[in-house]
């Protein structure tokens, strides 16, 4: 199961993770996002090695969000150390998702 | 092969048609697959169009309206109450002209499906402007959901450019968050239906540009501005924006299809006698080859029709 952040708790991973961190922008009147949502479920399994997948509803967290400067959801942020490393923007496919990450994991 | 490995019948698409073929299939005890497409934030996903919009008030049956996602997860719970089978991949490559069918997906192998007959119903998907700077700003700014991005727009100035049903509704959804919202439209009447053009005309927040386009996106990291020319006026101008989303239209989703099924010059399938392709045992429903009605209700009928033209065909053929 992917774990539902909140403020505090995203700053927790985001810095605290040895491994990349995958977050997923989203919220619960979202369409787009409950497409992808079981997709990454399943590369959270797949990559646990590789990658923690974590998410946080843009609705309850909206300082977060405007941090980030999301404006459009899902979007997928890949962090490094903390550091944003790429920025996926809109729902898609298993395997156009993966292509997306190959080689940032 | 076996020929086990060769299905009665294969939906590719699953909008309204789709669903509404695969429901009528099943319950033929056809046993149909149906290639349902993937995640997506336009209309080019499982459940199609209506996945983007939010209250359907015309589809029959529902007086208090219907959240179009709800209609079409509704739609496909019903195909799966009476045992159709869904693939969530896109169909990549076809091979239709022989006696058995062949379907390949997007997954990871290129799977191939086979099947005697093909029910085609992958609908229409946005266009988009095609113009500088739309791609990069896509999510800082620019949007093709205004259900998912709406929300970002809270007291902001934001436009909506087209001129249909979907365009108009877009705008009188997004009033709920933004504080003014443009339409611009390049011609000097709507195409959308005499109801919503009347909300939206007579909507406080809502102010209509008539008769201009898009020409340019400016902003480096963020949406800042758009230029518009006024093709009466001759005149060009930058209106400043915080979002712009897009509402221009659809296309047929056939590029799939292309030199094996007869077309119109717009690429919209041509059916004749009922939902019949030029193809044997090749069927099409729903926006995939209507260019006039398309709406949720004639997909839905045209779906049907066209389980039951694949239905009488495999008696036909196969017996």
């Amino acid at each position: 199961m992917i774990t539902n952040l909140d403020e505090r708790s995203f700053d927790e991973i985001l810095f605290g993770s040895e491994l990349p961190v995958l977050i997923d922008f989203w919220a619960t009147w979202c369409g787009p996002c409950k497409a992808i949502a079981p997709i990454l479920e399943e590369i959270d399994l797949e990559y646990k090695d590789k990658l923690s997948i974590a998410k946080i509803d843009v609705d309850q967290n909206q300082q977060t969000a405007t941090r980030y400067n999301v404006q459009s959801i899902p979007t997928l942020i890949l962090f490094i150390d903390g550091i944003e490393k790429a920025r996926i923007v809109g729902s898609m496919g298993k395997q156009a998702l993966l292509q997306k990450l190959e080689g940032l994991i | 092969m076996s020929e086990d490995d060769i299905n009665e019948v294969i939906i590719i698409g699953s909008g309204p048609s789709g669903l509404t073929a695969a429901i009528y299939c099943a319950r033929a005890n056809l046993k149909p697959i149906i290639i349902e497409g993937e995640p997506s934030s336009t209309s080019d996903q499982p459940g199609g169009q209506l996945m983007l919009t939010t209250e359907v008030e015309n589809f029959p049956g529902f007086p208090e309206g219907i959240l179009g996602p709800e209609l079409m997860t509704r739609m496909r719970d019903q195909a799966l109450k009476f045992g159709a089978k869904f693939i969530t991949n896109k169909a990549v490559k076809v091979d239709l002209k022989d006696k058995i069918k062949r379907v390949w997906i997007s997954d990871d192998t290129n799977t191939e499906y086979l099947a005697h007959s093909v029910i085609i119903s992958t609908g229409a998907k946005s266009l988009m402007l095609n113009i500088d700077n739309e791609a990069t700003l896509l999510g800082y700014g620019v949007s093709t959901c205004a259900t998912c991005d709406g929300f970002f727009f809270r007291n902001k100035t934001i436009a909506v450019v087209g001129g249909g049903d979907s365009a108009l509704e877009e705008a009188i959804f997004l009033t709920k968050f933004a504080d003014k919202v443009h339409i611009i439209h390049r011609r000097d009447s709507f195409r959308a239906s005499k109801i919503m053009q009347q909300r939206a005309m007579s909507h406080e927040k809502i102010d209509i540009i008539w008769n201009t386009e898009v020409k340019k996106i400016n902003g480096n990291s963020k949406l800042e501005s758009i230029t518009l020319f006024n093709n009466v006026l001759n005149k060009e101008y930058e209106l400043d924006l915080d979002g712009l989303f897009i509402a221009i239209g659809h296309s047929p989703n056939t590029e799939i299809f292309k030199d094996q099924i007869l077309m119109d010059e717009n690429g919209y399938i041509q059916t004749n006698n009922g939902t019949k392709t030029n193809l044997d045992g090749v069927f099409a429903c729903g926006d995939v080859q209507d260019h006039i009605y398309k709406q949720a209700i004639t997909a839905a009928g045209s779906g049907c029709a066209a389980a039951i033209d694949a239905e009488r065909w495999l008696n036909n053929n196969l017996n």
